[in-house]
């Protein structure tokens, strides 16, 4: 099995590490790194539970090999908040009640944040099409939406 | 009971330094080596085990592989490794090649996007690939580099089988060109799925037409589908009937009904074959009559 030694800068922090090839970016942030707020959903690039910010965009983690993100720049969940001061979408998703088992929500957040930050004022239909793959089986979305335009509304 | 959440195989992941590296490392060891861009169809095939590879080679860091170059007399060329978010963001695209942004904003979902890629679309010749429509109906050709160089490949006749091209061990595909559209073109995709969104074709329908005066009708209709045949296909009887006779809700009619009669489906988990042929002539009609209300408007 050949390893390779690759530099990832997660959330601010330059790490060093050896992944075998056939390591996804999603294994290496939970099992190398321990970074458990990147969640482990379809392993298919359907649910967008895994989802992570790659070079400033979204990607599904479990479709991207951790040796390929050699030199690159990742955020998680993690990394949004500032020290104890949450970003405004993570503020606005607990406000609206966006979050009920959680599963779904690492990966809501860094995709919502993606998109406000492409489109600031998105439109609710605009937030739907964005959302197409995040999967969450509780909320019916309905809230996750209403949070997403509370946060808009709030870095407006 | 099966593992919910199945990991990659082992295999090893090899970055060649230039396209001549890549292709002897692919011709060397064909059969187990297999060439990956976005990987958004690789990894899953991997991952339940369809494919075996023991070597994934990552070609998208190569020469000009996500390069997007735009000429107004020559057309314009979209490296191999450009996503589809790229594609369908790209002024010279919206501007000139709408029906390609439209193609490649219809897969999956966003974040997807930022990772697949439209040859790898057209590379993995899925019979349901969303952006294939649109590449057929542009005249799309391939720029392979393969173990005796550099050479062109036409859609037209590149699509073998489900996932079977023309391509060989030691290709590799570097980037699609596509020519300036005839004046006047519009085009549109209907892309039919169990829901509105990211998921894959019950039933595509890529139609264009543009104004064409040696036809006896004035106009050339071109009419490609997904997921109804081994291949992607364009029905070319649409173009005949439309070409011969004055367009009017009677003759759309009648190519939509040439579509349903040109099509192979099967049943799957998203729909039965009756229900895709059926659906194909109802798209087919929408779809047609939607580019000639564009047309005359």
């Amino acid at each position: 099995m050949v390893m390779h030694r690759i530099t990832l800068t997660i959330n601010g922090e330059i790490e060093r590490i050896d992944i075998p090839s056939h390591w996804t970016l999603l294994k290496t942030l939970r099992e190398k790194l321990a970074l458990t707020g990147t969640k482990n959903g379809c392993a298919a690039g359907e649910c967008g539970a895994c989802t992570v910010m790659l070079d400033g965009e979204p990607v599904n983690s479990c479709m991207v090999l951790g040796v390929e993100c050699d030199g690159a720049e990742i955020i998680t969940v993690e990394g949004l908040a500032d020290d104890e001061t949450l970003d405004p979408i993570q503020q606005a998703l607990i406000d609206a009640g966006g979050v009920q088992c959680g599963f779904c929500t690492p990966g809501v957040l860094i995709n919502a944040k993606s998109l406000l930050s492409r489109n600031p004022k998105p439109s609710e239909e605009e937030i739907k099409l964005a959302l197409v793959g995040n999967l969450c089986r509780c909320t019916g979305y309905v809230r996750i939406i209403e949070g997403i335009k509370q946060a808009a509304e709030l870095s407006a | 009971m099966s593992n919910a959440h199945p990991s990659l195989p082992e295999f090893d992941y090899i970055k060649p330094e230039s396209l001549e590296a890549a292709t002897r490392f692919l011709a060397d060891n064909a059969g187990v080596a297999r060439p990956f861009m976005g990987g958004t169809d690789v990894f899953v095939r991997m991952r339940d085990g369809v494919w075996k590879e023991m070597y994934l080679v990552d070609v998208k860091g190569l020469d000009g592989m996500k390069d997007i170059s735009f000429d107004d007399s020559k057309g314009i060329t979209i490296g191999a490794a450009v996503c589809n978010n790229k594609i369908s963001s790209h002024p010279d695209i919206r501007k000139h090649y709408p029906l390609l942004a439209e193609a490649a904003d219809s897969c999956a979902s966003y974040q997807l996007r930022n990772r697949a890629t439209m040859v790898g679309n057209i590379c993995n010749a899925s019979p349901a690939g969303d952006t294939i429509g649109a590449c057929l109906l542009l005249d799309g050709t391939l720029s392979v580099h393969g173990v005796k160089g550099e050479r062109e490949e036409s859609l037209d006749g590149y699509f073998k089988g489900p996932g079977e091209t023309v391509l060989e061990a030691g290709d590799i595909v570097t980037a699609i060109h596509f020519p300036i559209p005839p004046d006047g073109f519009v085009g549109t995709y209907i892309k039919h799925g169990r829901n509105k969104a990211s998921d894959l074709a019950i039933v595509g329908v890529t139609a264009i037409g543009f104004p064409h005066s040696a036809s006896t009708s004035g106009y050339r209709f071109r009419l490609a589908l997904a997921s109804v045949a081994p291949t992607p296909i364009e029905v070319k009887e649409v173009t005949s009937i439309l070409a011969d006779a004055e367009i009017s809700a009677k003759t759309i009619s009648k190519a939509a009904q040439a579509a349903m009669d040109a099509v192979s489906p099967i049943d799957d988990v998203r729909g039965s074959a009756k229900y895709r042929k059926m659906m194909v002539r109802n798209l087919s009609r929408r779809a047609l009559t939607e580019v000639w209300e564009k047309l005359r408007s």
